[in-house]
């Protein structure tokens, strides 16, 4: 156990910086997990692997030379079509089914796309250099990459746009209204099989901006999905489904457990200590609602 | 019908104490047939019987895998220095030791994780649905993750398990050990499910799935119940974990013990393949599935992952009921099943 931390105050800040840097892009991913899980009712453990591969094509773009930071452009646009092709696939299938069939089918798509991006992309841990350089604070004791700053910024700007959005827009108003009720919306002749289409393909198009920024402020690998489905489900059932403060806020938490867990408990039970947190959560929420005689649904 | 049955399972019992006499060159493939088996047999009982869907058996698994082997090393070794040496044989088992170490293992590797889902169920049955499936998703990751952290088990670099005695030169007798193994696990497996099959145990845990507050409200001790349905699935898996540790010879905690990706998700399949909630369905299924596996595997050598994941999605999203669901569908009479005419055309007419 290295607990530098604690003889070195300085790091606290450090971790904390890049733990709510960190954590604002986490939201951006549970956003989107938070409205397919309102309006579809599905749990897609794909998620992650749409991160991925998000991140995948802003990394193809910098190997073509172009700057990587163009891919928060040209991935969700890319990821979208994606997302649409997927639900016409398989997820319009599973969509009125039970939960548990969701769970799984996303899961075997989650490992035709890892797979299929080691096929493509290789097994090498990759990234995609920004070239920001780093802002040094405190007397240089505490380092600050722009390209984190860069991240958490269009991670802001996609998510108020998206609210933007969702509250203005003639598709915005029939996803909420399909969210709430989606016989009665049906009713109400919105097109709910075209509605459910385009929130998957906007879910993997918010997947692809952080994934586009995953692949420049950290690193990419097409096996690490996973860890980042758990985080956004975790924020997701933390926050609540619709509530982006809330989102945005334990978002920032996240970040900062991580980080903290890498600093106290060693890098290499990082990725531990999140599914351990996962657990955890879903254990002090059982408890605390079977007080209630309730239970999470 | 009881006839009928013994000669069933005495034929089987036949078949498999010759088969590996008959198909000697498979005695590996066989050994695994029976693991899978007993894996999708006791996932059934919670997941099929109980309604509550674990992706999280890999940890009983997994844990029973570490457990045989450290027990068998550390019974008569330094654990810590066997594992640092990485596989290099510093020390060696005589065949006295090797037998008895793995026999006190696969005991401790029973037990433990009987314990273990004793004492974490009070805690994780609570939760329902799909939020039990993420969070033993969750506990089997994070499972392997923490494994792959602890240095006296071989961390990240793996834990080599003792090598088959040399003493015993017949080529044959490791496969056959370990085949007759996880074949005696098997039918103990089979039995006990099929006792539960016959038992009221088994309509308490219907009756949990079906509607546990109703359970609830007619006086069924729900927790108590599933607490114990999951504390059998534990025990075998624990089982055949240990079989699987000494077959393989070599553990990694991502990719061996606690394989959620594969083995965890592999339990899931099978049983659902076969027909949830039946006692035949998880054979067959673990059946069909390894052969297809072994088939198919050599043909599309690197994209096994992708036809696996299409089969996760096919299988799920167009057969939810399983092979046995769809037989029970086609021929109810043959499953005792008696349908009232008028009632089918009502609901004919109602689809």
């Amino acid at each position: 156990m290295d607990l530098l931390i604690f003889q070195a105050p300085i790091l606290m800040v450090q971790a904390s910086l890049d733990g709510i840097l960190l954590g604002i892009l986490f939201a951006l991913i549970a956003y989107g997990m938070a409205l397919q899980w309102g309006v579809m009712n599905i749990i897609n453990i794909a998620q992650g692997d749409l991160v991925i591969l998000g991140g995948y094509i802003a990394y193809t773009m910098y190997l073509a030379g172009i700057h990587p930071a163009w891919g928060v452009i040209v991935s969700p646009i890319i990821m979208y079509f994606v997302g649409w092709a997927l639900y016409k696939l398989v997820i319009n299938k599973v969509v009125d089914r039970d939960l548990f069939i969701s769970i799984l089918a996303t899961f075997g798509i989650a490992i035709v796309f890892q797979q299929l991006m080691n096929f493509v992309f290789g097994a090498d841990v990759v990234v995609a250099q920004s070239e920001y350089g780093t802002t040094m604070l405190f007397d240089n004791s505490v380092t600050l990459p722009n390209s984190k700053i860069f991240a958490a910024f269009i991670s802001v700007i996609y998510a108020i746009g998206l609210v933007i959005y969702m509250r203005r827009s003639r598709l915005g108003r029939a996803i909420r209204a399909t969210a709430q009720n989606a016989r009665a919306a049906k009713i109400l002749g919105v097109d709910t099989e075209k509605v459910y289409a385009a929130t998957f393909g906007i879910n993997a198009a918010l997947c692809g901006v952080a994934g586009a920024l995953i692949s420049i402020t950290l690193t990419l690998h097409p096996y690490v999905g996973l860890p980042y489905t758990v985080r956004s489900f975790m924020i997701v059932i933390v926050a609540g489904l619709g509530n982006l403060p809330a989102v945005a806020l334990s978002g920032m938490g996240l970040g900062l457990f991580e980080e903290f867990a890498d600093y106290i408990l060693g890098t290499e039970f990082r990725i531990g200590a999140v599914f351990m947190l996962l657990v955890f959560i879903l254990v002090y929420r059982r408890f605390k609602l079977s007080k209630k005689r309730e239970y999470l649904k | 019908m009881k006839q009928k049955d013994l000669i069933l399972y005495s034929g089987l019992i036949i078949l498999g104490l010759a088969a590996p006499f008959l198909f000697s060159a498979f005695k590996v493939q066989l050994t695994y047939l029976c693991v899978l088996i007993v894996l999708a047999m006791t996932w059934n009982l919670q997941g099929g019987e109980m309604g509550y869907n674990s992706f999280g058996n890999i940890l009983f698994y997994g844990l029973g895998m570490y457990l045989t082997a450290s027990v068998q090393v550390g019974m008569f070794f330094p654990l810590a220095e066997w594992t640092e040496s990485g596989g290099e044989k510093t020390f060696v088992h005589t065949t006295a030791q090797y037998f008895q170490g793995i026999g006190v293992g696969l005991l401790v590797a029973a037990i433990v994780p009987t314990i273990v889902a004793g004492a974490i169920g009070y805690a994780i049955l609570g939760l329902r649905g799909h939020y039990f499936a993420i969070c033993t998703l969750g506990l089997g990751i994070a499972a392997g993750e923490i494994a792959g952290g602890i240095e006296i088990i071989g961390a990240g670099q793996g834990f080599t398990t003792p090598p088959f005695p040399a003493e015993i030169v017949d080529p044959e007798a490791r496969g056959q050990f370990f085949y007759f193994l996880s074949f005696l696990v098997l039918v103990l497996a089979f039995m006990f499910v099929k006792y539960i099959y016959g038992s009221r145990f088994r309509l308490i845990l219907n009756a949990i799935r079906d509607n546990e507050d109703k359970a609830e409200a007619m006086g069924i001790q729900t927790m108590k119940y599933k607490i114990v349905g999951w504390m059998c699935s534990a025990f075998f898996c624990g089982l055949a974990g240990g079989i699987m540790g000494g077959l393989i010879g070599y553990i990694d905690s991502t990719d061996v013990a606690f394989d959620g990706r594969e083995m965890g998700v592999f339990m899931v399949l099978m049983a659902i393949l076969g027909g949830k909630g039946t006692l035949w369905g998880p054979v067959i299924g673990a059946t069909l599935f390894h052969f297809f596996k072994e088939g198919l595997w050599t043909f599309i050598l690197g994209w096994q992952y992708v036809a696996l994941g299409v089969l996760i999605v096919v299988i799920v999203v167009y057969f939810p009921e399983g092979l046995m669901g769809w037989l029970r569908e086609k021929y109810p009479d043959r499953f005792g099943e008696v349908i009232d005419e008028k009632d089918r055309k009502a609901q004919v007419e109602i689809k």
